[in-house]
């Protein structure tokens, strides 16, 4: 019955991390999947979220608004990249490399400390479930998201990462929607550090290394499970990929795994899941075990 | 209507590659003309095109349209103006989205976008209408993606989002280079009809004599950024062309002809 509870409660404990992961898969999908842009900025951009709601609930203010600080003032981050690379001509992964670089020591600079604990203050979990609050907040950031995705300013910025000739035949100028683009990614992926340092109770220089794989292997993994489903919204897919890959974390080290090998398994993951989606399209081999797997279902 | 005055392009400058694509290059396009452009690779019929559209800066020279001296006006300023449809059929659509969203998009062209709903419901039959006119049965596939369109259905789709607001000039830049004989056929007859319905003045690159002749007012024949030949359409034949083409022997038709 223990070992049910611990199951139970390991479950749980991983959904509510895929849901603040969520958020930052979101605003990784902006990036990554929209834009097509590979900003890596986002290692900087979590942990300043992070230490951006510590400095702030430090000072007094309410963690409803030292939340929503971390998300603007993590949307800045955004600027700094889009300057890089569209101002500066610096390519765009170098770009994201150098802003993560630079948010680095900003990050130290913002309580003069690299781990700040936040046990003893007020978190936006205080007064429901902790999973209450996440779903609430998730929703939340989905539908804002699903409905600027249909207005005119969301679709050009599809249409920017999809073909910026086009945009730029529309009278528009292509780099606006990149701005616009790298400030929601930025300040989501913000919102999501400040969301995990109230859950951890604690904000920390390193909470941040690897996140972009993980982000990746959350969109990767609801991407590919759910690629034919015309009724999931991207959002959804990412939102839910990242529960997935948690869950798939937290059973692995119920059965043994070491947490120190958990990063490898995100970068495993995201390699398996990206060799599904390519290789088997061209060895005859895997093609067959697919086109058995449909006959069978069918 | 569109005038270019003493344009000078050169690539590489100051370095041992340097090359002078065009060198106090004039030339001038008649209102409601559709003008046939010919010329070798390299000659510089997509460098003008470039020029022209705002994608690349003249080191010198003038572009006036309509009047308007446009050289200091963007690449995105300049659609207002100007529409142009690529040799490539993605070039001119958005892949990932459907038929009613590149549509919607196009609706709006060189409007202020704004955070409202893109698609909407009122429209849907006018975007209908337009799409029947191509023949090519879009107009029963509006929430298709665009990337699993055909290349000449997706090229049909990128002229009529080219023309949707009916620019002063298009720019036709080899665009149906990429068809087979029969879509390219299709595409030429509905580029016709759609400017001669909307009165477009049009600019059309296209190494195919046949096309050049059969859809052109006038055929103008660039040889290293200069033009060698400028005629109405019946003043020369296809074989003529083809002969100037092959020896690059413009004086000889030109004393012909005079």
């Amino acid at each position: 019955m223990k070992g049910i509870d611990n199951v139970n409660s390991l479950i749980q404990t991983a959904i509510e991390q895929g849901l603040i992961f969520g958020v930052l898969a979101v605003g990784v999908t902006i990036t990554f999947k929209i834009l097509d842009f590979a900003d890596m900025s986002a290692e900087g951009t979590f942990p300043m979220g992070a230490f951006i709601f510590a400095k702030f609930i430090l000072a007094g203010m309410s963690p409803l608004i030292s939340t929503l600080l971390a998300f603007f003032i993590g949307a800045f981050a955004g600027i700094i990249t889009y300057i890089l690379h569209v101002k500066m001509k610096i390519t765009a992964l170098l770009s994201g490399i150098l802003t993560m670089t630079l948010l680095y020591s900003v990050n130290l600079r913002i309580n003069n400390k690299s781990n700040v604990g936040l046990f003893n203050y007020d978190s936006i979990f205080d007064n429901m479930e902790v999973i209450i609050v996440l779903i609430i907040i998730v929703t939340i950031i989905k539908i804002l998201m699903d409905l600027f995705l249909k207005t005119e300013i969301g679709y050009l910025l599809i249409a920017t990462g999809d073909n910026e000739t086009l945009v730029k035949s529309l009278g528009e100028d292509s780099n606006k929607y990149k701005l616009i683009g790298l400030m929601l990614s930025n300040g989501l992926v913000a919102l999501s550090g400040a969301m995990m340092a109230q859950y951890q109770g604690f904000a920390d220089s390193n909470m941040a290394t690897g996140i972009v794989v993980i982000a990746l292997a959350s969109v990767i993994i609801g991407d590919t499970i759910f690629k034919n489903s015309k009724k999931l919204k991207r959002t959804t897919r990412a939102i839910i990929g990242a529960i997935i890959y948690k869950v798939i974390g937290a059973i692995a080290i119920d059965l043994g795994l070491s947490p120190q090998d958990l990063k490898a398994i995100s970068a495993i993951i995201v390699i398996v899941f990206l060799g599904y989606n390519n290789l088997s399209f061209s060895i005859p081999f895997l093609k067959d075990l697919k086109f058995k797997k449909v006959k069978e279902i069918v | 209507m569109l005038n270019i005055n003493n344009l000078s392009k050169s690539f590489n400058t100051g370095t041992e590659n340097e090359i002078n694509v065009f060198e106090k290059f004039n030339i001038h396009i008649n209102k409601g003309e559709c003008t046939g452009i010919l010329g070798a690779n390299g000659c510089g019929k997509s460098t003008l095109f470039n020029i022209i559209s705002g994608v690349l800066a003249a080191d010198n020279g003038d572009i006036v349209l309509n009047g308007k001296n446009i050289n200091n006006l963007r690449e995105n300023e300049r659609a207002q103006f100007i529409g142009r449809v690529y040799q490539d059929p993605s070039r001119g659509v958005s892949p990932s989205l459907t038929i009613l969203e590149n549509i919607s998009l196009s609706d709006k062209k060189c409007q202020k976008y704004t955070l409202k709903n893109l698609i909407n419901k009122k429209n849907i039959d006018s975007y209908r209408e337009s799409l029947k006119s191509l023949d090519l049965g879009l107009e029963d596939k509006l929430n298709t993606e665009v990337k699993y369109l055909s290349g000449g259905q997706r090229q049909s789709l990128s002229l009529l989002m080219a023309t949707f607001n009916k620019p002063e000039l298009l720019l036709l830049d080899e665009h149906t280079a990429a068809l087979d004989p029969k879509t390219s056929r299709l595409i030429m007859e509905k580029t016709q009809e759609l400017i001669k319905n909307h009165s477009i003045t049009t600019m059309m690159i296209s190494h195919n004599i046949k096309d050049v002749i059969k859809y052109s007012d006038r055929i103008i024949m660039l040889d290293k950024g200069k033009v060698m030949l400028d005629v109405k359409n019946g003043e020369i034949t296809e074989k003529e062309l083809i002969d100037i083409f092959n020896t690059k022997n413009y004086d000889s038709y030109m004393d012909e002809a005079v």
